[in-house]
């Protein structure tokens, strides 16, 4: 027997974070401007004393356009990738993920209809920096109760009802949502759809990234205080009822972390498909199952996938970008059909 | 009342109720219907029952399909709150026990413990210690200690390493059981666990659960299928009929030939074995 330790814990996390720091300092460097490695350390190093007026104007321009937009992205990653973790231990389906179970879809509906109303609304700054995710938050928590709703049959989860329930609410959901976009100017329009394919380029303003921040380190501890009564929610909610599981409490804390998480990420990058479910399963091959070690890996592993997924969308077609969400759909796709032919083969 | 609190106070009843000989599980005239809609009337799943339980002892629930087994076990367990009556476990109701003061307490062998991702052997033991756990839950030294002795227990600690999706389903049911056992119950009750076991390996498992009662002293409480493993093994039978309690009492005053044969809508005979134990035999083609 070699039960997970802290300090086991922590060693892994540390070897995570250094993988991610090396990912994103990759990330830095490519781009439409190549910069070299030397040059980004020295004016980070400089940036980090302090001393930003002896930052080069082309290095300046990059920590300040591509660096927010690294961080974005490893925010939206991790962020996507604990809720994935979650919604599969939660509905006992290996196959649950925020974009296929209609909860992104439901978040971008929110936060769509948020953006539409907060003009007439003469809303404060402050107000106004979380009307978009708090749209967003609300879209994913009503879109992934009904699908959970429709996913029960006779007092159970059914595995495949559910993955027919998302997608069918994912489907009414994008309907809803082209109706709402040909309302808006074609300019606006062109925006809008980009934005719904995934993308990281809208750096947020300073309240939306304090929210943001906030939102993230609430929901994802929130989680992470659940990960044992999680691994034992994958053998039944009975089971864990039995093992000493508020069942319903933690069902309830959980739905709603989650659909936090996935409402900020989908405010700030649009739907990035795919993350949540494909992350989540690399991190249980290399890990194991306990939530204990599987949330954090999977927050990193998101991170680190949608930094990268980033870094081929502005690069593949340089100097045009790609949005990121198609990247990850192009990645994420075969492995979601590699994996549901395997469950019901 | 804090937890830990009342969990001491009710270990220490439990070592006082051993000693007076009263019975460590009440179960009070419960009941339980539902209703399949609000318009309809509820439909009676079970219907008063009740029987006394001490430390030590097997009791057997026996009867057809749906004939209320699994509910009586739901609600002896806390799981199910009973329509009227109550189940008591040292004087505490058990449905209203905390979560985690009802897992360190109750511990439950289910038909399925089907795995959506599979796990060791040993990490699906150690899940009997989370109701004793703080914050992170890491498991003690003592934690693993204890669940190894669970798997020495059960005779299984040489399966400690295997996945549990590649073991055998005899093997599976005594991991299973060890992680009951590590959750260090008062009460350790069993639905069908011999369901899918040949019948060596379901001898074997009612003979760990009959030493397991004597040895650690739990109250044990089985539903099964099997007229003459619970005779040979139980102390005490429910035999239940479409949600009624027909009769309670030692095998030897329950089995009784007409009322089996009524019960069961088979022809059979009831005779005394070796072990002075009463014996079903089925005769075939008379039913």
């Amino acid at each position: 027997m070699r039960p997970l330790t802290l300090s086991r814990l922590l060693l892994q996390c540390l070897i995570l974070a250094a993988i991610l720091f090396c990912v994103m300092v990759l990330a830095l460097k490519f781009g439409a401007i190549h910069v070299s490695l030397y040059g980004l350390g020295r004016d980070l190093l400089r940036v980090f004393l302090g001393k930003t007026s002896e930052v080069s104007t082309e290095y300046s321009l990059i920590l300040n356009l591509r660096l927010p937009r690294i961080l974005l992205g490893a925010f939206v990653g991790a962020s996507l990738a604990i809720a994935g973790t979650s919604f599969q231990a939660l509905l006992r389906n290996p196959l649950a993920d925020p974009y296929v179970l209609g909860v992104s879809s439901g978040a971008a509906l929110g936060a769509i209809f948020a953006l539409l109303v907060e003009p007439h609304l003469a809303l404060s700054p402050e107000i106004a920096a979380v009307f978009t995710p708090l749209g967003a938050f609300v879209g994913a928590a009503i879109a992934i109760t009904a699908v959970y709703f429709l996913g029960r049959r006779d007092g159970r989860i059914d595995s495949s009802t559910l993955l027919l329930g998302g997608v069918i609410v994912a489907s009414l959901l994008y309907a809803v949502i082209i109706l709402l976009l040909t309302t808006l100017p074609s300019s606006n329009f062109r925006g809008m759809a980009y934005w719904l394919m995934g993308d990281l380029s809208g750096i947020p303003s300073r309240p939306l990234a304090w929210v943001l921040r906030a939102g993230f380190a609430v929901a994802a501890v929130v989680i992470y205080t659940t990960a044992s009564d999680l691994n034992l929610l994958l053998s039944g909610e009975k089971e864990a009822m039995h093992l000493g599981v508020d069942v319903r409490r933690i069902r309830i804390v959980v739905y709603l972390a989650a659909s936090a998480l996935t409402g900020l990420a989908v405010a700030v990058s649009g739907s990035i498909g795919y993350v949540g479910l494909l992350v989540p399963h690399v991190m249980r091959m290399i890990y194991g199952s306990d939530h204990r070690i599987l949330l954090p890996a999977s927050a990193f592993g998101g991170a680190i996938a949608v930094v990268f997924a980033d870094v081929l969308a502005r690069t593949i077609a340089a100097p045009s970008e790609l949005p990121v969400g198609a990247i990850t759909a192009i990645a994420g796709a075969p492995l979601f059909i590699y994996l549901l032919r395997r469950r019901f083969a | 009342m804090t937890a830990a609190t009342k969990s001491t106070s009710s270990r220490g009843a439990a070592e006082a109720a051993r000693a007076t000989g009263e019975p460590r599980l009440s179960v009070e005239q419960v009941s339980y219907a539902y209703a399949p809609n609000p318009q309809q009337a509820p439909v009676f799943t079970l219907e008063a029952t009740s029987f006394q339980a001490k430390s030590g002892e097997v009791v057997a629930v026996l009867g057809p399909n749906a004939s209320g087994k699994s509910t009586l076990l739901q609600i002896i367990s806390g799981a199910l709150q009973p329509l009227s009556g109550r189940v008591l476990l040292n004087g505490f109701v058990t449905h209203q026990l905390e979560h985690r003061t009802r897992g360190q307490r109750i511990a439950m062998v289910q038909q399925e413990s089907p795995l959506l991702f599979p796990s060791k052997a040993w990490e699906f033991v150690l899940q009997g210690r989370h109701p004793y756990g703080k914050s992170l839950r890491f498991e003690s030294d003592e934690d693993v200690s204890i669940a190894q002795n669970a798997l020495a227990q059960v005779g299984a600690e040489h399966l400690s390493d295997r996945w549990m999706d590649q073991i055998s389903g005899g093997e599976k049911q005594r991991v299973i059981l060890a992680r009951a056992l590590a959750q260090q119950p008062l009460l350790l009750l069993l639905d069908e666990p011999t369901l899918h076991l040949d019948i060596g390996a379901q001898v074997d498992l009612l003979e760990s659960l009959r030493h397991l009662a004597a040895e650690n002293r739990y109250t044990v409480v089985v539903v099964t299928h099997e007229l003459n493993l619970a005779g040979e093994y139980a102390d005490q039978v429910i035999l239940l009929q479409r949600g009624k309690c027909l009769r309670v009492g030692p095998p030897s005053s329950v089995y009784q030939r007409d009322l089996l044969e009524q019960v069961f809508q088979t022809q059979l005979t009831v005779e005394t074995g070796a072990s002075g134990r009463p014996r079903v035999n089925l005769l075939p083609g008379e039913s």
